[in-house]
């Protein structure tokens, strides 16, 4: 193990984090108070409860969650594109690294920058409400479980992206509306029948509820299926990526 | 990890009929075969898409070869890269950096991206000798192109490579940060290190190579050690100021490849350098004096590199015409 490169990889993505330290902490700590403001208090007063959890508290898992995918993916998906853009990407490529450890340092890195904003959020959450975790330990694996697999995800997103929009494409087209009919702010209870049939193809309402179940032990789907259902991600993720690094799938000719 | 490397003179790169053929079906490299000596440096010339990027490129594992196969140190490039790659250090043609980072954080980075331990003192001497350490705190976008170069070489030399591959090493720079990385590149010969470099200059090749290959149409057409090479292709040029109009080449001087200029009151004679030892210069001398043609002054000129290479690439293009045309 060339445990010199992943640290420098690691540490390479990390300072990216420090040097835009308003835009990556600042401006997660002002969303969530934001949607806090507009759901729990605006919203929160005409939805007094929800699974008989209050609406403020109820979002706080969505909201996490909304956060670790977005980030996840954006992070990652930058920071092996950025390279191959701008031709730094050589470097690497030329380095005694394996596929694992290219992936342990940028995955690594990503994960770690969505799962400290989780964390911020979680704590600007408790200055808007009551703050009630029943499994922390699960809610730990889900969000470090959440963050490996769409960490492992925009890493692919970025390999394959041969261009910023197409960078930006599926986050915006596909992640965004997922997380937002996932059940983030809402109980799929409240829709139709049809609509609640059509959400569970949603695998976004899994991570939801599971990380949700965590916290107050209410739940749309099992936990254990939301838990296996990101386990095989993060496993579809590790061998997609494996098999992009093996045939040098838009990174070696 | 300890890795033994061959000892000077030995070979250390060994190329065996390596070929690219990209998706598109552009052949890139087309059966290439070289030995690099260890502590030699050698210029790899040839006009722009002749495969010097690719062939550099393959070896140092940013291209995947369709065939053949690459040693170094006698060591696979594909089986065992991990110790191919850390014997080797690469330079790209294109200045690519990360505009943000220092200096110093930028070259710290490749020395543990290639496994190895942080060394501040070895970081510390690589930049001095590259004339970077006042500009070690300095961020990448704040450098010139020149500086930029450097931190490129640096960051090549992080990991204390043994091989070290130079694309286009001058490109885009001024005359005096030209001869600036020649005396850079000897340096690094001095310590030991083999050097490849691509370059379209003729002139770099001439200063600092010890052997010149010769690539065009992903073919390499021609390896030779400098001197031996300009030898053999190159040619001299004679140069007689007549005291008298000559009308004509006499036909006793036929057996010379002699010409008149300048209405007939200067003489050339085009001889290969390889004759020069053959006293070719005063076997014409002797003719002259017995025909009784004298002459005021008299100057030599050798061929350049350049022309050499300008004239092995027109030959191999005839060549390649009359071989399409049969």
């Amino acid at each position: 193990m060339n445990i010199y490169a992943v640290l420098a990889i690691y540490k390479f993505e990390m300072a990216r984090m420090r040097r835009t330290l308003l835009q990556s902490i600042v401006t997660p700590v002002l969303t969530t108070s934001l949607y806090f403001i507009v759901f729990g208090a605006a919203i929160g007063s005409r939805i007094q409860e929800v699974g008989g959890v209050a609406y403020g508290a109820f979002i706080v898992p969505g909201l996490i969650m909304l956060s670790l995918l977005t980030n996840s993916i954006s992070n990652a998906s930058f920071g092996i594109y950025f390279p191959k853009f701008s031709g730094t990407i050589y470097e690497v490529l030329s380095a005694p690294v394996s596929t694992l450890e290219v992936v342990l340092g940028y995955v690594g890195a990503a994960a770690s920058k969505a799962i400290i904003l989780g964390l911020i959020i979680l704590v600007t959450a408790a200055f808007f409400i009551e703050l009630r975790i029943a499994h922390p330990i699960i809610m730990l694996l889900f969000i470090v479980l959440t963050a490996l697999s769409f960490s492992l995800f925009g890493f692919i997103l970025g390999i394959w992206a041969d261009n910023f929009e197409k960078l930006s494409i599926v986050p915006a087209l596909v992640i965004t509306p997922l997380v937002f009919l996932g059940g983030s702010f809402y109980s799929t209870d409240m829709l139709p029948p049809l609509w609640q049939s059509i959400s569970l193809m949603n695998p976004v309402l899994y991570l939801v509820s599971g990380l949700r179940w965590s916290f107050y032990e209410i739940s749309e789907v099992n936990v254990w299926v939301s838990l296996a259902g990101v386990s095989v991600f993060l496993v579809l993720c590790l061998a997609a990526v494996y098999g992009m690094f093996r045939t040098g799938y838009r990174l070696r000719p | 990890m300890l890795i033994d490397t061959p000892a000077t003179g030995s070979t250390i790169l060994s190329i065996q009929e390596l070929s690219k053929r990209y998706a598109g079906g552009f052949e890139a490299l087309k059966s290439v075969s070289l030995d690099i000596k260890a502590g030699e440096i050698i210029a790899l010339l040839g006009p722009n898409g002749a495969g010097k990027t690719t062939l550099i490129s393959t070896i140092c594992g940013l291209v995947q070869p369709s065939a053949g196969r690459v040693l170094v140190a006698g060591h696979d490039i594909t089986k065992d890269y991990r110790i191919t790659r850390s014997l080797i250090g690469l330079v790209p043609q294109e200045l690519t950096t990360d505009s943000f980072e220092t200096v110093w954080n930028t070259v710290s980075f490749s020395r543990g991206l290639f496994g190895k331990a942080p060394d501040p003192a070895h970081i510390e001497k690589v930049l001095r000798s590259l004339s970077l350490w006042d500009k070690k705190d300095n961020m990448l976008r704040t450098l010139s192109g020149g500086m930029k170069r450097r931190v490129l070489i640096a960051k090549a030399l992080s990991h204390e490579p043994r091989v070290l591959f130079l694309d286009e090493p001058t490109a885009g720079v001024d005359v005096a940060l030209r001869k600036d990385m020649w005396a850079i590149v000897n340096e690094l010969r001095a310590s030991g290190v083999t050097i490849i470099l691509t370059t379209h200059y003729i002139e770099e090749a001439e200063e600092i190579a010890d052997r010149i290959g010769v690539i065009n149409h992903g073919e390499l057409i021609l390896v030779e050690e400098k001197r031996t090479l300009m030898a053999k292709l190159g040619e001299k040029l004679l140069e007689l100021e007549l005291f008298e109009t000559l009308k004509q080449v006499p036909d006793s001087l036929a057996g010379f490849d002699l010409e008149l200029a300048n209405e007939g009151l200067t003489l050339r004679y085009t001889f290969k350098v390889s004759q020069s030892g053959d006293n070719a210069i005063a076997t014409l001398l002797d003719a002259l004096r017995a025909e009784g043609i004298a002459f005021r002054d008299l100057h030599t000129s050798q061929s350049s590199l350049e022309e050499i290479f300008v004239s092995l690439l027109d030959q191999t293009a005839v060549e390649s015409a009359s071989e399409s045309a049969s």
